[in-house]
């Protein structure tokens, strides 16, 4: 989430769903939290309990919206321009916390001469394009210097190159007139929101925000983020009870899963995975350790990965196995993959608990992809779409596959549930709860692990059978697990692992272990023993402060130290909670801290806000209060680096956000982000209008992932004048694995619809209920019309403007089928993450049902002609040929 | 005598005249409705936690002799306070619905139906393709610098697993075999 972790330093909700009921107002945004979150959505009920004003801003009037004091109708995708113009309302008419803003944001850090803004030349773009690279290179966005670690600052805010004053001039044309131009904003709505939050703000008052992917998943949905963070610092909401940005997630461990993540570019505990040119472990740390803050430990904890994977096998000799870990060679997030999978450059795929052929944009091409592999393994445990789309799916049905032309092997794997597997999920406000196992699983289901673990011990097995120098990172992995009669890993043994140890190499005469088990020894090692019955490790550690950069610690995500420390006591598995923030209950990292960045809760010189808003404080000794504190705890609130400090030592006693070099709320962003500092309004991708604010329409960085079966409507196309956007229900989940195969699930959302306004309804003659047609370039789908005043058209810069808004979870596998929504859909790269824009795109509406068979075609080719020029937008690199990807990164691909 | 003042006790509305109370209390209960239990009752517990969505409620999972008994919310959980939505609700029936499969399955090259084959069968499998496919692309150098990677070979999913099957997930697919297109629901 480098939308709050280049705002605030970490990629994880700043706060706990129950503290937003301390809130005294609540914004939610880009999520209808009723629906997709509805437990969760109970502490915003107690909040409006308790007094507090409750706005949802969402283009559906949900029953979110039922629930709020405020909905807000706005047009999908425009939502950086009704924030912009909150923010710019805070600045112009001074409503903004000051003392908060000066101490602890970087509101009055210096920038340099070269940085130019949007604004300038009113073009879209920020100084430093490379038009040839298609990328911004970003020394002019750094402070005055370069140095992030010492900027030079203005108390004031009143030097002209400020960051306040160029956030000033950023949004100066933001206005309440602008919000109604192109989000249909009315301005008497837009003043009762900001009325309610400037309310909300001070050192009596907070406001949280809560969003989910309805910000995400746009062309610049981590500028949407970035947008909220910046009115959150404004507000002096950050680290405060009651405050905070709150990100949903949609699934049970989305936080766990990037925390240590299946993800390509990135190593536990958000550690930089190496890149071509990386050579060695000392060119890596000199590229990644920072000076100062927090990530000056850097080497402690890629060093202690290392020892984690390798074990006795990394030694200070060879770099602790460096040399191993792959490095990258451009962009391999899932879309570039997938599209080696469309071009046969793919031999073998894994599918665990995911569902492309439903769940991932353009889906027809997704499910032409998987017939493309020469292997596929899918756990799961149904016979979801990407298991059986070679026999059972709409192309098959259409003739555009046949099972006997399609060479790909599939090994479906039936999966355990959650009672017949223990493990630990980490919510959406970074807790580890830890789940017991109830049971075993039935016949041939097993648990994710014990297929990691099976397939390990057979490849470790080959590899020590070869002398090919290729196989010697697998020789070396360090695959110590003991196992239960079924031949699963010990999950506890996987955790305390994640935990981090102390090696034995330490010290000769360590106690070393003799038994394995979870009961500590005296010298707090937990699970001593390797497969072999041989000392495996030394005690736990506590805390990532005792890592170490030279191979006497271990540690499998740093950010989790401190889950099953000395005391043998796995805290995930904690269910006493003491207060309201739930300590006792589960272990949120870092180091059970239920609100971060939670110095920001007491004033510079170190007492509360107010009596009200009391969170930690400085009791003249040491910080103290409700929440662990995030800050050293003996650094008293006046303390002033020396010049030259490093590390933690370099931040001062009243900046809060200790995992930047400058320890402060990052209202611009110098580096780190891929599309600019602030963020700017982009119209999506695909749009019904022009942009009106800027030259260029769309988020320049951005990557189209242009190819034939993927194609943009250009802004305006008359073909698709209606905008769409898709959302969740509560009764599926994601993409219907775990919900449409259940007759309790199933019988309360039984089929596929589409929601649209009786305006548009009237217009093309379409009554409750009838079958419909949705079409863009991509696909064709049907629904049923649920003709609804919850949605309704927008008047956007004087042209009357309608959408329509699907639910996504239909597929042809379960008790319940339907159209799927994401056949219409796009596959586009927003710059930082690779996200698609699943939530604002382009689509034509056609009464009446869906042709089968190949009538399909031809039914397509009518109303999104499939045949011509393959990049229709302007803005679009232009692609020729029918296969690659534009934009597509190819470099260093072999 | 005594048995036919027993019976007669038994009799609900007697036990009503006799103890003057307006029959909505326990005095309304039949001898059945008195032995009745919760099925819980004698089960076992394990504490558990919603696999869909990630708010994280709390569930308590009962079970008796390998066998489910029921999943409920857990009132000690200071997120959710014993609640669940329709999803959590369903999660027993997800685990134990006729529709779920149990049995492992293959498909070869072109066929048009699966085959059943063992576990033990299909891991060698798949081991001998991971095998080959990696020897095939794997890429040690290029331009003379050090890659160690194959891009033949993906991984999707992770944001409905546990934390530590993600952890044994990355050790051995990246830190292990060199594969880099790792990849799931959740974009950072
Ligand atoms: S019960 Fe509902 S709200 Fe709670 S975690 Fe499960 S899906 Fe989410």
């Amino acid at each position: 989430m480098p939308g709050l972790g280049t705002s605030f330093g970490r990629g994880g909700a700043t706060t706990a769903q129950q503290d937003v009921a301390n809130a005294d107002c609540i914004l939610i945004e880009g999520s209808s939290m009723a629906e997709a979150h509805p437990v969760g959505f109970r502490w915003v009920m107690k909040a409006k309990e308790r007094g507090a004003t409750i706005i949802h801003v969402d283009p559906r009037f949900s029953r979110t919206s039922a629930l709020a004091d405020i909905w807000v109708p706005i047009r999908a995708g425009t939502d950086i321009v009704f924030l912009g113009a909150l923010i710019r309302h805070l600045i112009e008419n001074d409503l903004f916390f000051r003392e908060y803003v000066v101490y602890y944001t970087n509101a009055s850090c210096i920038l340099s001469d070269e940085y130019r803004d949007p604004e300038d030349n009113g073009d879209g773009y920020f100084s430093g394009w490379n038009e040839e690279k298609h990328a911004y290179e970003g020394e002019s966005w750094l402070y005055k210097g370069g140095d992030l670690s010492r900027p030079e600052r203005d108390l004031t805010l009143q030097d002209p190159q400020c960051v306040f004053q160029k956030l000033k001039r950023h949004f100066s044309r933001y206005t309440p007139e602008m919000a109604e131009k192109v989000c249909g904003i009315p301005p008497e709505l837009f003043h009762k929101v900001a009325d309610a939050l400037v309310a909300a703000s001070g050192p009596e008052h907070t406001a949280a925000v809560c969003y989910a992917v309805g910000w995400t998943q746009h062309s610049k949905g981590v500028q949407i983020i970035r947008a909220a963070a910046i009115l959150q610092l404004l507000l002096g909401n950050i680290g405060r009870p009651g405050g905070g940005i709150l990100a949903l997630r949609g699934h049970a461990s989305i936080q766990g899963s990037t925390d240590i993540p299946t993800l390509y570019d990135i190593l536990p505990g958000y550690l930089t995975m190496p890149h071509k040119g990386d050579e060695t472990l000392q060119q890596y740390l000199d590229n990644y350790t920072k000076k100062t803050g927090l990530w000056a430990h850097y080497p402690e904890y890629i060093v202690s990965t290392l020892k984690a994977y390798y074990g006795t096998h990394a030694t200070a000799e060879n770099d602790f196995g460096y040399g191993w870990l792959p490095k990258l060679t451009g962009n391999h997030s899932f879309f570039e993959f997938l599209y080696d999978m469309l071009d046969g450059k793919m031999e073998g795929m894994f599918l665990m608990g995911q569902n492309p052929a439903v769940g991932a944009p353009n889906s027809r091409l997704q499910r032409k992809a998987l017939s493309k592999l020469k292997w596929l393994v899918v756990r799961d445990m149904v016979e979801i779409e990407s298991a059986n789309f070679w026999r059972e799916s709409p192309e098959i049905d259409r003739g555009e596959l046949k099972p006997e032309n399609i060479e790909t092997e599939v090994f479906f794997f039936p999966a355990a549930g959650h009672a017949e597997k223990e493990g630990a999920f980490t919510n959406t406000q970074r807790l580890l709860q830890w789940r017991e196992k109830a049971i075993d699983p039935p016949g041939d289901c097993r648990s994710d692990a014990w297929f990691v673990h099976q397939l390990a011990l057979r490849l470790i097995a080959k590899a020590k059978a070869s002398a090919d120098p290729i196989d010697e990172p697998l020789r070396a992995l360090d695959w110590w697990y003991p196992e239960d009669s079924l031949g699963d890993t010990n999950m506890e043994a996987v955790l305390a692992e994640i935990n981090g140890w102390h090696t034995l190499e330490e010290k000769e005469n360590v106690e070393r272990p003799t038994s394995n088990a979870q009961h500590p020894t005296e010298d707090g090692v937990v699970f001593g023993v390797d497969r072999n019955g041989e000392p495996h490790h030394g005690p736990q550690v506590n805390a990532f402060a005792e890592l170490k950069a030279d191979g006497s610690t271990a540690c499998g995500c740093w950010i989790y130290s401190g889950v099953f420390g000395r005391d043998g006591v796995n805290k995930a598995n904690l269910r006493k909670s003491r207060d309201y923030l739930g300590h006792g209950w589960g272990f949120a990292w870092p180091s059970d801290r239920r609100i971060i960045y939670n110095r920001a809760s007491a004033r510079p010189d170190g007492s509360p806000w107010s009596e009200r808003k009391k969170l930690i404080w400085w009791d003249s000794e040491k910080w103290t209060g409700i929440d662990v504190p995030g800050f050293v705890k003996g650094k008293a609130p006046d303390y002033e680096p020396e010049v030259g400090a490093e590390g933690l030592d370099a931040i001062p006693g009243d900046a809060p956000f200790i995992l930047h070099e400058d320890g402060l709320g990052w209202i611009y962003v110098p580096k780190g982000l891929r599309d600019g500092p602030f963020p700017t309004h982009y119209e999506p991708l695909e749009s019904p209008v022009s942009n009106d604010l800027y030259s260029h329409a769309t988020d320049p960085a951005v990557n189209w992932f242009t190819r034939n079966e993927n194609r943009f409507a250009p802004p305006g196309d008359a073909r698709f004048p209606f905008v769409l956007t898709t959302y969740r229900l509560t009764e599926h989940h994601t993409a219907g694995g775990m919900s449409r195969f259940l007759s309790h699930l199933a019988e309360l959302q039984p089929e596929m619809f589409a929601e649209i306004s009786p305006e548009l309804a009237s217009e093309l003659k379409i009554n409750k209920g009838d079958y419909i047609c949705i079409v863009t370039l991509r696909g064709a789908i049907e629904a049923r019309a649920l003709v609804s005043r919850r949605i309704r058209p927008l008047r956007i810069n004087g042209k009357r403007v309608h959408q329509a808004a699907l639910p996504y979870h239909y597929g042809t596998a379960g008790l319940v089928c339907g159209g799927t929504a994401n056949d219409l859909l796009t596959i586009s790269g927003e710059p930082n993450v690779t996200i698609m824009e699943a939530k604002a795109l382009t689509c034509n509406i056609v009464p009446g049902r869906l042709p089968h068979g190949q009538a399909f075609a031809e039914f397509l080719n009518k109303y999104a002609p499939q045949a011509g020029q393959i990049s229709l937008h302007p803005e679009e690199p232009s692609v020729s040929t029918g296969t690659s990807g534009g934009g597509h990164a190819s470099e260093g691909k072999e | 005598m005594t048995s036919l003042t027993a019976l007669l006790s038994k009799w609900p509305l007697v036990r009503q005249i006799r103890e003057r109370k307006d029959g909505t209390g326990l005095e309304a209960m039949s001898e059945k409705t008195r032995v009745m239990h919760a099925r819980t009752d004698d089960a076992q517990v394990a504490r558990s936690i919603c696999p869909y969505c990630g708010v994280g409620c709390g569930q308590l999972v009962y079970h008796k002799n390998g066998k489910l008994i029921s999943i409920e919310g857990d009132p000690e959980s200071p997120i959710s306070q014993g609640n669940l939505c329709p999803k959590g609700a369903a999660s027993y029936q997800l685990l134990t619905h006729s529709r779920r499969e149990t049995k492992m399955k293959y498909r070869a090259p072109r066929a048009k139906e699966w085959t059943e084959i063992s576990l033990e069968r299909a891991m060698e499998m798949v081991a001998e393709r991971v095998w080959e496919s990696r020897k095939r692309a794997f890429v040690r150098q290029i331009d003379g610098s050090n890659i160690n990677h194959t891009t033949a070979i993906c991984h999707l999913g992770g944001a409905t697993l546990d934390n530590e099957e993600n952890y044994l997930i990355k050790k051995l697919f990246t830190a292990g075999l060199g594969m880099v297109c790792v990849s799931n629901q959740a974009r950072i």
